[in-house]
């Protein structure tokens, strides 16, 4: 059983496009990422899967529990961490993570406690005192805190010292291993590629690639770095082209018999033909499609 | 003992108000002392005051003047502090109401409540649980404190017209909680004004009512119509027909608020 599994999820606030026709399948135990630029579509999709928003079209299930009909069920499994983490003012930590906890009817206190240990985090402090570090850090022990099996983190690290993060990082990784299914949207592309397995792309709401890092890499873009010169006007699907006194290098997504060809007919003295990193994997799609 | 508590929310509600309860309990209890403490002094000069009341023409009707003898302690309570707890206790209920659900948006903290394992039926029983006891709760110190204040100030205590009054305004708040609860359910923004302005309204067609007897089918719609202390002290009880329109009014706002909210879409 999938731990999400979207098919055809679509929603439109009145005539706007929120997300159109999204397929999406996270696998138990996977370490999810999803990318995009903002207003792509990711937090409408995560909204939609938290049962916040109801979809236009389409359907979700969450551990094969459909996201309408068995909201609760699914929320008692999923921790989610918002991108922009409100608590109700004049609480002191403590009695936010005991709302949260009380919310679940479960005694979070010991997973609590050593959260806010690792993240250094002071429970007796205010949350209208809290800077967004310590306010995204409050958010993270509450959707970590009741161990759940399904964790949606929505641009998770936004506040976070790079220390934090690491160490937030780290306790993902352990969680993972544990067997904990992680889906973790963020426009970061280096926070996908260095924790995630599989990722998918998201754009004008719509899923650009799906897949496992690897397979998204390899996916028909190459970065071509060469010395000498070689006619590019004739090639079609080169992007991110530039040059420099030695020669030139570009991302290629054409035929290679045509690149062939053309390095051929040029004059080049050396070459790479490399596999483009998930970055620039990521631009390849933002531009062309 | 149990780490977590039952009934999260109510409890949570009641902590989140227990301030905005504290300074309008006081409130209107200090406003209703002093009205009370004043009533000694002013008993005795109440053949001319009572005459100058009762010669005002509208704004003698509009308080029930006319009717009532202010020289009397019941009298003198229903219209000076029946106004002040009226109105008093129908912006805290209208404000407690109104913002009983809105607040949730409009501090964006209706994303951490939903996502929750708690199905939204429960926040909305609970939520209206929490708004119906502190209603109960700031009505039963003005009643206790009332009591307190016309003892200390030597009168007897005239139960009957008391508990009616108190029961009323009791009675008050509630239907406007319920009203104003229907409204929060709609509203993504601060619903401050709306409640303010709808309680503020309501007692304005009262005081229209009681002028006129063209519009006197106002106190149908006004809940402070079977709150009108001249009317109470009249009849020597409540009028049911308007009560029960209230209490109508005020089961539909709570109805509404649970059609609404149930699918209501969080931004």
């Amino acid at each position: 059983m999938d731990a999400i599994k979207t098919e055809g999820l679509t929603k439109y606030y009145g005539k706007v496009r929120g997300i159109e026709g999204i397929d999406l399948t996270v696998g138990q135990g996977d370490f999810f990422g999803f990318i995009g630029p903002n207003g792509a579509g990711k937090s409408t999709t995560i909204r939609t899967l938290l049962g916040l928003i109801r979809p236009s079209g389409g359907r979700a299930q969450i551990f094969g529990l459909d996201i309408a009909r068995d909201r609760k069920r699914i929320l008692e499994r999923v921790g989610y961490l918002p991108s922009e983490a409100a608590f109700y003012p004049g609480m002191r930590v403590r009695e936010v993570l005991e709302l949260s906890a009380g919310l679940r009817r479960q005694d979070c206190r010991k997973t609590a406690g050593e959260l806010c240990q690792r993240l250094q985090l002071d429970t007796t402090r205010k949350v209208e005192e809290l800077s967004l570090g310590n306010r995204k850090k409050t958010a993270i022990v509450c959707a970590l805190q009741h161990e759940p099996e399904l964790l949606i983190l929505d641009e998770p690290t936004s506040g976070l010292d790079p220390l934090m993060q690491k160490e937030f990082f780290e306790i993902l990784r352990e969680r993972n291993r544990k067997g904990t299914t992680i889906f973790l949207s963020s426009h970061v592309l280096s926070e996908i590629q260095h924790n995630c397995t599989r990722a998918a792309m998201i754009r004008e709401g719509r899923i650009l690639a799906s897949g496992s890092l690897e397979e998204l890499s390899r996916r028909g873009v190459k970065r071509i770095r060469l010395r000498g010169s070689v006619n590019t006007e004739a090639l079609s699907g080169v992007q991110d082209l530039r040059f420099s006194a030695e020669g030139a290098e570009f991302l290629y997504a054409g035929e290679m018999k045509e690149l062939l060809g053309a390095l051929a007919a040029g004059e080049v003295q050396d070459l790479s033909i490399t596999e483009p990193d998930l970055e620039e994997v990521f631009l390849h799609y933002y531009e062309i499609l | 003992m149990r780490y977590y508590e039952k009934m999260s929310i109510f409890r949570h509600e009641l902590r989140q108000g227990r301030s905005a309860l504290a300074i309008w309990t006081f409130s209107i209890a200090v406003l209703m002392g002093i009205c009370v403490f004043l009533f000694p002094e002013m008993k005795g000069e109440m053949d001319a005051v009572g005459d100058l009341f009762s010669s005002m023409g509208g704004f003698t009707a509009a308080f029930g003047m006319d009717r009532l003898n202010i020289g009397t302690l019941t009298g003198f309570y229903s219209v000076e502090c029946g106004s002040i707890l009226g109105l008093g206790g129908a912006l805290f209920a209208a404000l407690l109401g109104v913002s009983s659900l809105s607040k949730e948006e409009r501090g964006k903290t209706a994303e951490f409540l939903l996502t929750h394992p708690v199905t939204r039926k429960r926040i909305l029983t609970e939520k209206l649980a929490a708004v119906l006891a502190q209603i109960a709760v700031m009505n039963l110190i003005l009643l206790v404190s009332s009591l307190a204040f016309i003892k200390l100030v030597g009168e007897k205590i005239p139960w009957k017209e008391i508990l009616l009054i108190h029961g009323a305004c009791f009675l008050l708040g509630l239907e406007l909680a319920g009203i104003c609860f229907g409204i929060s359910a709609f509203l993504r923004r601060s619903g401050t004004g709306i409640g303010m302005g709808l309680a503020v309204m309501l007692y304005f067609l009262n005081l229209i009512a009681n002028m006129t007897e063209h519009a006197g089918f106002l106190k149908y719609i006004t809940p402070f119509g079977y709150c009108e202390g001249a009317d109470i002290l009249e009849k020597g009880g409540l009028d049911a027909g308007l009560v029960t329109i209230g209490m109508l009014l005020a089961a539909a706002g709570v109805v509404v608020a649970y059609c609404k909210y149930g699918s209501k879409e969080i931004r």
